[in-house]
């Protein structure tokens, strides 16, 4: 794709983020915080209705503080146990006033694998270069208009 | 019209695969000339400077003289506004990930 940040473990691209962290914890352990729908509300902060099971739909609701009006429906794609989980969502779909339901979905993958002193993690979203123009456009006014602590972390992110 | 204020017309002339793969190329190695730019392209040299001229409109690329040719660079300051989009995501992920962190290394 056009656009790759050097940074060595994480690439950006327009159409894909993959992201790699090394959790010292065990596998086992990672997998059920990605795959028990309570722990991974815990984590990701949003109360969801029921477990994920491959081929069902999940929704939820953002327990993060300001956002408790962003709903979520997460598709769950594939369970591969202690290796592989997927699903594909709506991403960025955070006003409450846009039926987004009719937009491609972009899909979400973690993948688990044992290393020294822990569980590597990679976390792969991709599709965005389906998302249509206009949101993405929308996306970039809104973090114009008071995302700073995105911002934030975004300077961390790129530099 | 190149158009500071708003990213309409930025994502607009990024929505096209020809356009995006110009962007690609520049990346990787520009300056280059329409000649280079179309090479393997099976896309016409016409159909390349429309295209380049499209993404000069919103600023994302420029054309300046090198000798007897003209060649295109990229605009890389225009260019990270247009990731902007896709790295606020990606600052969600760093985000969720260091809580997950946070959840499964106690």
């Amino acid at each position: 794709m056009a656009v790759q940040t050097p940074a060595p473990e994480d690439t950006v691209s327009t159409d894909r983020i993959e992201k790699r962290v090394v959790l010292r914890a065990p596998r086992t352990r990672v997998w059920r915080a990605l795959t028990n729908a309570a722990e991974f509300g815990t984590w990701f902060r949003v109360k969801l209705d029921g477990a994920f099971i491959e081929g069902k739909a999940v929704r939820g609701r953002l327990s993060i503080p300001g956002y408790e009006h962003v709903t979520l429906e997460l598709l769950v794609e594939r369970i591969d146990p202690e290796r592989y989980f997927s699903y594909r969502w709506h991403p960025y779909a955070v006003d409450p006033a846009v039926d987004y339901s009719a937009e491609p979905t972009t899909l979400v993958e973690f993948t688990l694998e044992d290393t020294d002193g822990g569980t590597a993690l990679t976390i792969v979203e991709s599709g965005f270069d389906r998302i249509p123009l206009a949101r993405r456009a929308e996306a970039f006014r809104m973090n114009d208009n008071g995302w700073t602590g995105q911002i934030k972390q975004l300077a961390k992110y790129v530099e | 019209m190149s158009s500071k204020g708003s990213a309409a017309p930025l994502f607009a002339a990024l929505g096209d695969a020809t356009r995006l793969r110009l962007l690609g190329r520049l990346s990787a190695g520009g300056p280059l000339s329409i000649t280079r730019l179309s090479e393997g392209t099976g896309v016409t040299r016409q159909a390349i400077t429309r295209h380049l001229h499209a993404l000069g409109r919103v600023g994302l690329v420029r054309h300046a003289r090198r000798g007897r040719e003209r060649v295109w660079d990229l605009n890389r300051e225009r260019l990270e506004r247009a990731k902007r989009y896709i790295d606020q995501i990606a600052a969600q992920w760093d985000d969720a990930a260091e809580r997950l962190r946070a959840f499964v290394e106690d």
